[in-house]
């Protein structure tokens, strides 16, 4: 089994509102895939799907080698899941959690508690095993729902946004914790709204917004999609702003990028050294005195808002996005356009 | 099956260690039937009037066994929710188990409960001066038909709960549902004295029929005599209606659960 994960149009319709419009997804056997979106952007329905506990309009999937929709007890005995909400039964303590689930599995009584201790061990919560998990602090129960969903030694794992509300010190553990499955063997799909925890835990990532798949490579690769380094230039006052645009557009070839709201303008490095200098002299020759005058190197956060927060928002762009299809927005249009993000335009 | 009824055994026990572990709602399904009893046998009891030997001690104890099963639809209503919106609904679906264990387990669980409330309830009315006069098979038939009340009423619960998928929702329907159904009936008056279109409604209400038939056989006064067909024979028309009530409201929430996804 190569692939552990494969999803080929997947479509879910609620009501008028196109839910996912067509996702596909490919998980190679023991890596790490994080899906990335915006709030809505369909990540917990394709979750949904793929772990059978609902229906897709349209498309198929095979996890961990079973059809989905002809074999969904096989898919069921051989995923785990972790779900957006720590799904912990509050009034029972975590070791009566887990034994819970193993009894459920059909562990046996005896092999259910050896599983039970085995686990509170691993996720560190010996200490509080026989209290009830409604006293945990929200990191504990992140543990003990992970903890729950690898019962069955699942050879696929689901984590639906897995350290959301956390604090930073329980992230840390809990992608520790992570790491330790895909060490292994373990194949992850994880779905994420913090860039950080994509970049640390996946191997390769996709980028959804409004159901598609808008963009998926290494994290690497998608860093560079927007472009390495850009100068960014800040000014005071909003009259600079129109006059660094123009000095900077002569600077480099396409349109420099505007925020509006922290009067930022910026562009791509094309030339290093030479672009720098020529847009210092030019602010210098213009009499504009920046308040802030900076490279700033590309992280997944430009990746982000370049795809998500201007890319795909028109119907023509849409359709030229479909899986499949190459990518005709390519680095060279996502430098010709202003990268403004779209709630700022608004300002 | 085996493996369906003994994933349910298992979810029952997590109910039970649920009681264990609030006491308060230990306290809510011993003291609260208790204080029905004394409120209804005494207070009400010693105002009321109602024809054959008994009196009205042994008139409401049906119908207040009645009253408990019909609460047992926001019970399993609240229960199913909770379980909904904080993600073990999902979390039991997606373990390869039979998808009918969660629910029958559930119910299971509730009826249990609701057993041990009648057997407080009995206790303390024994103690009033309720008596069952026709024998132990006849007066465990009546609990037996009050239970399939009780498990009928937890079904539809569940039904109702999956399918609001909301607590204040379930609380305020279940409401709604349960006043016209416990009062306007003879769970708690004889019909005799009531207007003769509202005395048709509250014989056809299917509690009217299951306190009657509790009453007859618990050998308890109907108070009541003549009347639309379900009030002459109340025994076989409480028991086609509970089981029509559970053969169609078990694959009706089995469906909900199948799709359920919780409400954030």
């Amino acid at each position: 089994m190569e692939t552990a994960i494969s999803a080929e149009g997947l479509r879910k319709r609620y009501g008028d509102h196109q839910a996912l419009d067509g996702i596909d997804l490919s998980v190679p056997t023991g890596s790490v895939l994080g899906v990335l979106g915006p709030n809505g952007a369909g990540k917990t329905t394709t979750v949904r799907i793929l772990t059978t506990l609902l229906e897709p309009d349209e498309g198929r999937a095979v996890v961990a080698g079973y059809d989905l929709a002809a074999q969904p007890r096989q898919v069921r005995a051989n995923i785990g899941l972790t779900g957006q909400y720590a799904a912990v039964d509050e009034r029972l303590t975590g070791r009566e959690n887990l034994q819970l689930i193993g009894v459920l599995l059909h562990l046996g009584r005896r092999g259910a508690r050896a599983r039970a201790t085995e686990l509170l061990e691993r996720f560190d919560l010996v200490d509080a095993a026989d209290r009830q998990a409604k006293t945990y602090s929200g990191g504990m129960r992140r543990r003990l729902d992970l903890a729950a969903s690898l019962v069955a030694r699942p050879p696929v794992l689901f984590l639906d946004e897995p350290t959301t509300g956390l604090d930073l010190t329980s992230r840390l553990t809990l992608w520790e914790m992570i790491r330790e499955q895909v060490r292994g063997g373990v194949t992850v799909l994880l779905t994420t709204q913090y860039l950080e925890e994509a970049d640390q835990l996946a191997d390769r990532i996709a980028v959804i917004d409004r159901g598609l798949v808008i963009a998926d490579g290494t994290p690497d690769e998608l860093k560079r999609k927007v472009g390495g380094e850009r100068l960014q230039v800040s000014v005071a006052e909003d009259t600079d702003l129109a006059v660094v645009t123009r000095c900077l557009a002569g600077v480099v070839p396409g349109e420099p990028a505007v925020d509006l709201q922290n009067r930022t303008v910026s562009v791509p490095l094309t030339d290093g050294m030479g672009t720098i200098s020529a847009a210092a002299a030019g602010l210098e020759g213009l009499g504009v005195e920046p308040e802030d005058f900076a490279v700033h190197r590309s992280s997944l956060d430009d990746v982000f808002l370049a795809l998500t927060g201007q890319q795909g928002r028109t119907p023509a762009a849409r359709q030229a996005r479909r899986p499949g299809q190459p990518d005709p927005a390519g680095p060279a249009e996502d430098q010709a356009a202003p990268h403004t993000i779209k709630e700022k335009q608004a300002v | 099956m085996t493996e369906a009824l003994s994933d349910s055994f298992a979810l029952v026990g997590r109910q039970m260690r649920h009681i264990r572990r609030m006491p308060e709602q230990l306290l809510g399904i011993t003291v609260m039937p208790v204080a029905l009893v004394v409120v209804f046998g005494y207070l009400f009891g010693s105002a009321m009037q109602v024809p054959g030997e008994g009196g009205y001690k042994e008139y409401i104890m049906a119908g207040i066994f009645a009253q408990v099963m019909l609460a047992n639809i926001t019970t399993t209503a609240v229960g199913v929710v909770g379980d909904l919106n904080n993600g073990l609904v999902d979390r039991f679906r997606a373990l390869p188990i039979s998808r009918s264990s969660v629910l029958v387990g559930r119910t299971v669980a509730d009826a249990v409960l609701v057993a041990w409330t009648c057997a407080v309830m009995a206790g303390v009315g024994y103690l009033i001066g309720w008596r069952a006069h026709n024998g132990v098979l006849r007066t465990l038939a009546g609990f037996g038909l009050l239970l399939l009340m009780g498990f009928a009423m937890s079904w539809l619960g569940a039904l109702i709960g999956l399918t609001l998928r909301n607590a204040e929702a379930v609380s305020a329907l279940a409401g709604v549902v349960m006043m016209p159904l416990a009062f306007l009936s003879n769970a708690f008056v004889p019909l005799d004295g009531l207007p003769g279109w509202l005395r048709t409604i509250a014989e056809w209400n299917p509690v009217s029929a299951v306190v009657s038939a509790s009453r007859d056989l618990f050998g308890n006064e109907r108070g009541t005599s003549g009347g639309a067909f379900p009030a002459e024979h109340p025994i076989p028309t409480a028991l086609v209606v509970l089981v029509v009530l559970i053969a169609v409201t078990v694959p009706l929430a089995g469906r909900a659960y199948q799709k359920a996804a919780a409400q954030r």
